[in-house]
């Protein structure tokens, strides 16, 4: 139950774009089509959930037991960077379609906050490996859930309406996704509301 | 100082690149905070542009992003240990936005456009010209927020106790507010 939990708070309740603000600058940046949308939600999907589990498992293993762990954003962002490079050189031999399917999206995802935050918040709630993933990707589930909504909003307002000059491009995607936030905010205290209901605490 | 002037108006950071998106919603939620944050960065952002723009000839050109980004994150790893030990408040307000220092395109970008292609001496003026274009923007969105929100400015309550507006001072306003001043911006841009 504790898992369901963290499933749906993690989507819903504490979304990571919407609720925490990490990961905007693809959110605003490749949310104008639905295709490319889910495209980098998929890609975040996978990259962060192996990110999760690669710096627990240094976090645990070699930063904490030699007293390192004042190194850990340097470790993290090293480990990131080497990571998307490897599972980009994976997919390209391994599976090809998946690679176009994701290719352009992975040099991206470096400087993509959401994953180093994701990875620090991880250590930092103390949860074990099992936790993390499941947390890792049920954050990610989240995040490609908010940008193919989003992408969606802004198809439709690229198609129906008629936006005034000074709002053309970001700022009336700003707006649209502070009345998107808005909409989430409704989920606030379902968390608390579950963990009554399982009789966690 | 035109690479100052620079910064702070024609290349902002915020308002014009729109870089550095999610510090600038995550930690605007009052005045002060937003301050802080465009401080941090900005300490940030002048060493990395001068250490940068010094060991420019030294890193062969194949692995200069990897070795940026090791210079930014012991830049970020200093400025935590800094903050925990002198600032303790700003560091648990702020949280894990200090660590996210790192993945602010801002400061790799202004490595990648401007370090890595001037002296030192301008590296910093350029530095200093960003992050006080950045602070500024992060002070004002933060000003707006929190006078929308709580009808404070500073702490300073303008409009009596019982006003107030939660939306502005959580995430949906972050973005409403921000696209608005956007907005502003591009009108007084053309005008």
């Amino acid at each position: 139950m504790e898992y369901v939990l963290i499933f749906i708070t993690a989507i819903f309740v504490n979304n990571i774009v919407l609720s925490q603000f990490l990961g905007i600058c693809p959110f605003l940046g490749v949310s104008k089509k639905v295709s490319t949308a889910s495209g980098m939600g998929a890609a975040v999907t996978f990259v962060l959930v192996l990110a999760t589990i690669v710096t627990y498992l240094i976090q645990h293993y070699v930063l904490d037991p030699n007293h390192l762990g004042y190194l850990q954003t340097i470790a993290f962002i090293l480990v990131i960077a080497a990571l998307v490079q490897m599972v980009e050189i994976i997919l390209k031999k391994v599976s090809p379609s998946l690679y176009q399917a994701l290719g352009v999206f992975l040099p991206l995802i470096t400087t993509n906050c959401c994953i180093l935050g994701v990875a620090i918040l991880v250590i930092q709630k103390d949860y074990n490996l099992l936790q993390g993933i499941v947390y890792s990707f049920s954050t990610a589930l989240g995040f490609a859930l908010a940008m193919i909504v989003f992408a969606g909003l802004r198809e439709q307002l690229q198609r129906f309406s008629r936006v005034p000059k000074a709002f053309d491009g970001m700022p009336i995607a700003l707006v649209t996704a502070g009345l998107l936030a808005m909409a989430f905010m409704g989920f606030s205290g379902v968390d608390n509301g579950l963990s009554r209901l399982f009789g966690l605490n | 100082m035109k690479v100052l002037i620079n910064g702070i108006v024609k290349e902002n950071p915020t308002f014009v690149l729109l870089l550095g998106m999610c510090p600038t919603l995550g930690t605007t939620s009052s005045a002060i905070n937003g301050m802080s944050m465009g401080l941090a960065t900005m300490f940030v952002l002048i060493l990395s542009n001068f250490i940068i723009s010094l060991i420019k000839n030294l890193v062969p050109d194949m692995v200069r992003i990897p070795s940026y980004i090791v210079v930014i994150a012991s830049l970020v790893t200093i400025l935590q240990m800094v903050m925990q030990a002198y600032v303790p408040d700003i560091y648990a307000t702020l949280g894990l936005f200090i660590p996210l220092i790192v993945v602010n395109c801002i400061i790799l970008g202004r490595a990648e456009a401007f370090a890595a292609k001037n002296n030192p001496v301008a590296s910093i003026f350029d530095g200093i010209g960003i992050g006080i274009g950045f602070t500024l923007a992060l002070t004002l969105l933060g000003a707006v927020r929190e006078l929308l929100g709580t009808g404070a400015i500073f702490g300073v309550t303008l409009w009596g106790e019982s006003y107030g507006m939660l939306m502005f001072v959580l995430a949906p306003g972050a973005f409403i507010a921000l696209g608005f001043l956007i907005a502003i911006v591009n009108k007084l841009r053309k005008a």
